[in-house]
């Protein structure tokens, strides 16, 4: 067992992990931070992106002592400090974004992630950059919608809600 | 105008908010104080007869609390089938055991031979490493046309072969078939495979069994679409334990698609483990143990044929099909090639004389049962492609030959064995012709030609049958189940309401959509009704989701119910206003004295039930309501889809351009989740149409195991889709006019998006008439360049 700490949605946690614990296993099992989810064995589903140090990251797919100091930010810090859904939680609810929301956390944390580094995808952009999510409910039709939205582009001439 | 709350409303759904946030409380975020873990070893052989286990080292190993074997569970039922197919000669279908663990033999890769239960995970995984396993290997069974020869590998030793069933419908006069098919001025002859696919919810299985010694009480949670179904056929079927001590909780579930339907070993197993332990045990499935021990959907290799007269009207369809079923009976693995793909051969179309044979396989594969459509879509993928292909050979337009045979007098009785009661084929194709826009098509074609690709256009039409089901027709057919549902409305003293539901939301956002009913009967505020459901010690009895059924029956419950709850809370209003309960009018959430302004509140009459110092002395204090509905037919959505690829001749390379899907849902309750219903299903469709396929190796080895292999439909795979659900058919027999949406786009979409291909091929001037799906990039290249 070793000593890991970092920063967890700005609050300093730590924990006695094995080397062979995951990122991902060490926010659900040690923290309870359940809201991140692992979807598969193979870093395909993107359903474990969290952000170590403003770069999305599966969590699945790192060690919990090579985040050792890191800054993690996780769905459940993602609200506004009022609690209210931040822009991109509030798009995916206004567009139907998500339907069994297993898979919505990753979603969430990689769009912020899109977002911060280009501002204004096109529906191209954004298909591509969630090449690394899957989801199995949506068709991703409203998910691409949502993100759209959510960085201020008009989505009201796509099809359908 | 569209309406703000209430029926017909895109209300936002409320669980996103839980969802968002990272609230949810899914199966794995469950954990019992002083649990153990289970990790299951399963067979890396197909198909073996174990000689021997030895588990003493795994058992000595650091956590270990005990190992199991087959040997733990002699004299414990397996696991059971819920559906008795008959066979044209009027024989049970085989049914073979399905242990919980395996008993003397091995018969597909992930078959679970030993579990150790230990202090962690990792301890227990190791453990499994140490258990020595001899199995004399066996030749797999795979081919199914192989496996039903004589002298072919017995997948079960005890059966005379490995055919389930040989099972027939509609007309059972060969001659008479023949006879038609000789007289015909056409037939068309399609040989087609309909691809085995792992449905993959994103979330995989979990299941968390804890006993109280104190009560002997046992708690299982689990991933499941029907938490009574799962509790009904665990303590009925296999442990033997009494109902009323075993409480199956289906939290937050993350997506289902069918596949999680379906009792399994493993919940029979922890529930089994958590008291010969004596702790609260936990197993949670890698992606990689889905892949091997989910069940499996589709799998069919048929032959279809379609006999035309010269008018080019339908006169005869005849199928053979083989099912594969996988090694063992999956819960409801039997009924999925028969009665929900049989019954639905006849389509939107007026055939006259239809015969449908389906030869159900055993094989050394992972068991198969309903996936998303659940054999409808097998129906109409054969249907629709003959259909095409028949359109392309006798050189006439594809949409006018479907419209020439459409039904257009309802209700109308099928040569398989359904009743539709209503339906608009004709205007629901005016809708997608409208919505898909084909009097664009041409000048995009000559666009895509322009830059060097192939355009097709490709269209079908599906029917399928849902809100399954009567229970009197389906215990006739070989259920072993009824197929109601029923609902709770609870009304809170204050005037709110809980309503206990036997449907499970995993994605359908009941949680909103049932809310809006029965806010908009009593004409209160959405948010003052709240949906309970997933946790049997909670809801009456339900049969859970699957079908396309949780509206159509379950929210007919709700509905009868609600109306039950009206009765009553007028009868408290009459008495409160001094007038006959005849004259009591309920709107907006007060009682009117019909013709006056004297009226009381919903909130006044609800205190007043739990309140009752000035009460009809005749009736109960109190205000709650249950109500089962059993539905009097299925229901029969049904729709046209269009669907316009690229592809490119240089590699083969099918890019889905636009796609629209024209569906006839009966009434529609809130219309955002119903396109999200159709979004999900296309995406689904367009995933076994062009990347998904489950693939075995000649000795049993799943090759597709992981998604590295299997190719799920990414977001750059699928467009945005164009949804128009305008035509308008309500279901003439359930209270709310519903007919359901889940399924529809799988069963529509992936024959729409073949016959896409093979349009833009013969465009191209390629003389190809049929691909088998997925429609990969080396398929179509092949096929261009034999």
């Amino acid at each position: 067992m070793t000593q890991v700490s970092m920063t967890v949605n700005g609050k300093t946690v730590s924990g006695d992990v094995e080397g062979r614990t995951l990122l991902s296993s060490f926010l659900r099992d040690h923290l309870s931070l359940t809201g991140t989810h692992v979807g598969c064995d193979t870093a395909q589903c993107g359903a474990c992106v969290v952000h170590v140090n403003g770069e999305a990251v599966k969590s699945c797919n790192m060690l919990a002592l090579e985040a050792d100091g890191a800054e993690v930010g996780t769905i459940e810090g993602q609200a506004n400090p009022d609690g209210s859904l931040n822009v991109i939680q509030q798009a995916f609810q206004d567009h139907h974004g998500l339907q069994c929301g297993f898979c919505t956390p990753g979603m969430v944390m990689s769009a912020a992630a899109l977002l911060k580094e280009n501002p204004r995808p096109t529906e191209a952009e954004i298909r591509k950059y969630l090449e690394g999510n899957l989801c199995r409910c949506t068709g991703y039709h409203n998910i691409v919608k949502a993100i759209m939205a959510a960085s201020g582009q008009d989505v009201s001439h796509i099809a359908a809600e | 105008m569209p309406k703000d709350s209430g029926i017909g409303a895109s209300s936002k759904r409320r669980e996103d908010v839980r969802f968002l946030t990272g609230a949810g409380n899914y199966t794995d975020d469950i954990n019992i104080r002083g649990q153990a873990y289970v990790y299951f070893l399963r067979s890396d052989i197909a198909h073996g007869r174990i000689k021997s286990i030895d588990t003493s080292a795994a058992e000595a190993m650091p956590g270990v609390v005990r190992v199991f074997t087959g040997k733990d569970f002699e004299g414990v039922s397996g696991m059971p089938c819920g559906w008795e197919v008959t066979d044209k000669h009027g024989a049970p279908m085989q049914e073979p055991p399905h242990p919980i663990l395996a008993q003397g033999k091995v018969r597909h890769v992930g078959d679970p031979i030993a579990a150790v239960v230990a202090d962690s995970l990792e301890q227990a995984r190791d453990a499994a490493e140490a258990i020595d396993v001899d199995i004399e290997e066996l030749p797999a069974v795979l081919d199914m046309k192989a496996a039903a020869e004589e002298g072919a590998p017995l997948v079960h030793d005890d059966l005379k072969n490995n055919i389930c069933y040989d099972w027939q419908l509609g007309e059972a006069d060969d001659d008479k078939v023949n006879e038609v098919f000789a007289n015909a001025a056409h037939v068309t002859t399609l040989e087609l495979v309909n691809n085995r696919l792992v449905a993959n919810p994103m979330e995989p299985r979990v299941a968390v069994a804890e006993y109280s010694r104190g009560t002997d009480e046992y708690t299982l949670y689990t991933t499941s679409q029907n938490p009574h179904v799962i509790r009904l056929l665990m303590c009925a079927f296999v442990l033997g334990l009494p109902e009323h001590k075993v409480r199956v909780v289906a939290p937050d579930v993350g997506g289902g698609f069918g596949t999680k339907i379906f009792h399994y070993a493993e919940e029979a197993f922890c529930t089994f483990a958590a008291k010969a332990c004596n702790r609260p045990v936990k197993w949670t499935a890698s992606r990689s143990e889905a892949f091997m021990s989910d069940a499996q959907g589709r799998d069919h290799v048929s032959k279809i044929e379609l006999a035309l007269d010269a008018d080019n009207n339908f006169v005869g369809l005849r199928t053979h099909t083989y099912a594969n079923l996988g090694a063992y009976l999956s819960t409801f693995s039997s009924s999925v090639p028969t009665w929900l793909h049989g019954t639905l051969m006849a389509g939107n179309y007026k055939t006259p004389v239809i015969q449908v044979n389906v030869r159900a396989m055993f094989t050394n594969t992972v068991p198969v049962d309903a996936y998303r459509g659940a054999g409808r879509p097998e129906a109409t993928y054969q249907l629709e492609r003959v259909i095409d292909k028949a359109a392309r050979e006798l050189g006439v337009d594809p949409v006018a030959l479907r419209r020439q045979n459409f039904i257009t007098q309802f209700p109308y009785d099928t040569p398989v064995a359904l009743t539709y009661d209503t339906g608009d084929y004709n205007g629901t194709m005016d809708k997608l012709e409208q919505a898909a826009d084909f009097a664009g098509f041409p000048a995009r074609r000559a666009e895509s030609e322009a830059r060097g690709k192939l355009r097709g256009l490709g269209v079908n039409c599906y029917i399928e049958a849902c809100g399954i089901a009567p229970s009197n027709i389906v215990g006739m057919l070989g259920a072993r189940a009824g197929l109601y549902d029923a609902a709770t409305v609870r009304v809170n003293a204050t005037g709110s309401i809980s309503v206990m539901v036997g449907a499970h939301s995993h994605g359908q956002g009941h949680e909103t959509a049932f809310p809006q009913v029965v806010a908009d009967m009593i004409g209160i505020d959405e948010s003052m009704v709240e949906i309970v459901h997933g946790d049997t010690s909670k809801i009456p009895f339900g049969m859970g989701t699957y079908g396309s059924r949780s509206l159509a029956v379950c929210g007919s419950a709700m509905v009868k119910a609600t109306e039950k709850v009206i009765e009553k809370a007028k009868k408290i209003a009459a008495h409160l206003l001094e007038a006959s309960e005849a004259d009591i009018e309920l709107k907006d959430g007060q009682f009117t004295v019909a013709g006056t302004d004297k009226s009381v509140a919903w909130g006044d009459v609800t205190l007043t039930a739990y309140v009752p110092h000035n009460f009809p002395l005749e009736v109960e204090p109190g205000l709650e309501e249950t109500a089962f509905y059993d539905p009097a037919n299925f229901t029969f959505p049904a729709g046209a889809y269009a669907c316009e690829v690229e592809v490119d001749p240089e590699t083969g390379q099918v890019t889905i351009e636009r796609f629209t899907a024209a569906d006839d849902f009966g009434n529609i309750i809130n219309p955002m989740i119903v396109d999200g219903q159709v979004h999900g299903g296309i995406g689904q469709g367009i995933g076994q149409a062009l990347l998904e396929n489950c693939v075995y190796d000649e000795n049993g080895q799943l090759l597709s195991a992981s998604f590295m292999d299997y190719a799920m439909p990414r977001a750059d795979d699928v467009p945005f889709y164009t949804v128009d659900h305008s035509s308008q058919t309500p279901c003439t027999h359930n209270p709310l006019g519903v007919k359901g949406c889940g399924e529809a786009g799988a069963i529509g979409s992936p024959p729409a998006v073949v016959n896409a291909v093979i349009d833009a091929l013969q465009s191209g001037g390629k003389a190809v008439d049929h691909i088998d799906m997925p429609v990969s990039p080396s398929r179509v290249w092949a096929a261009m360049n034999s």
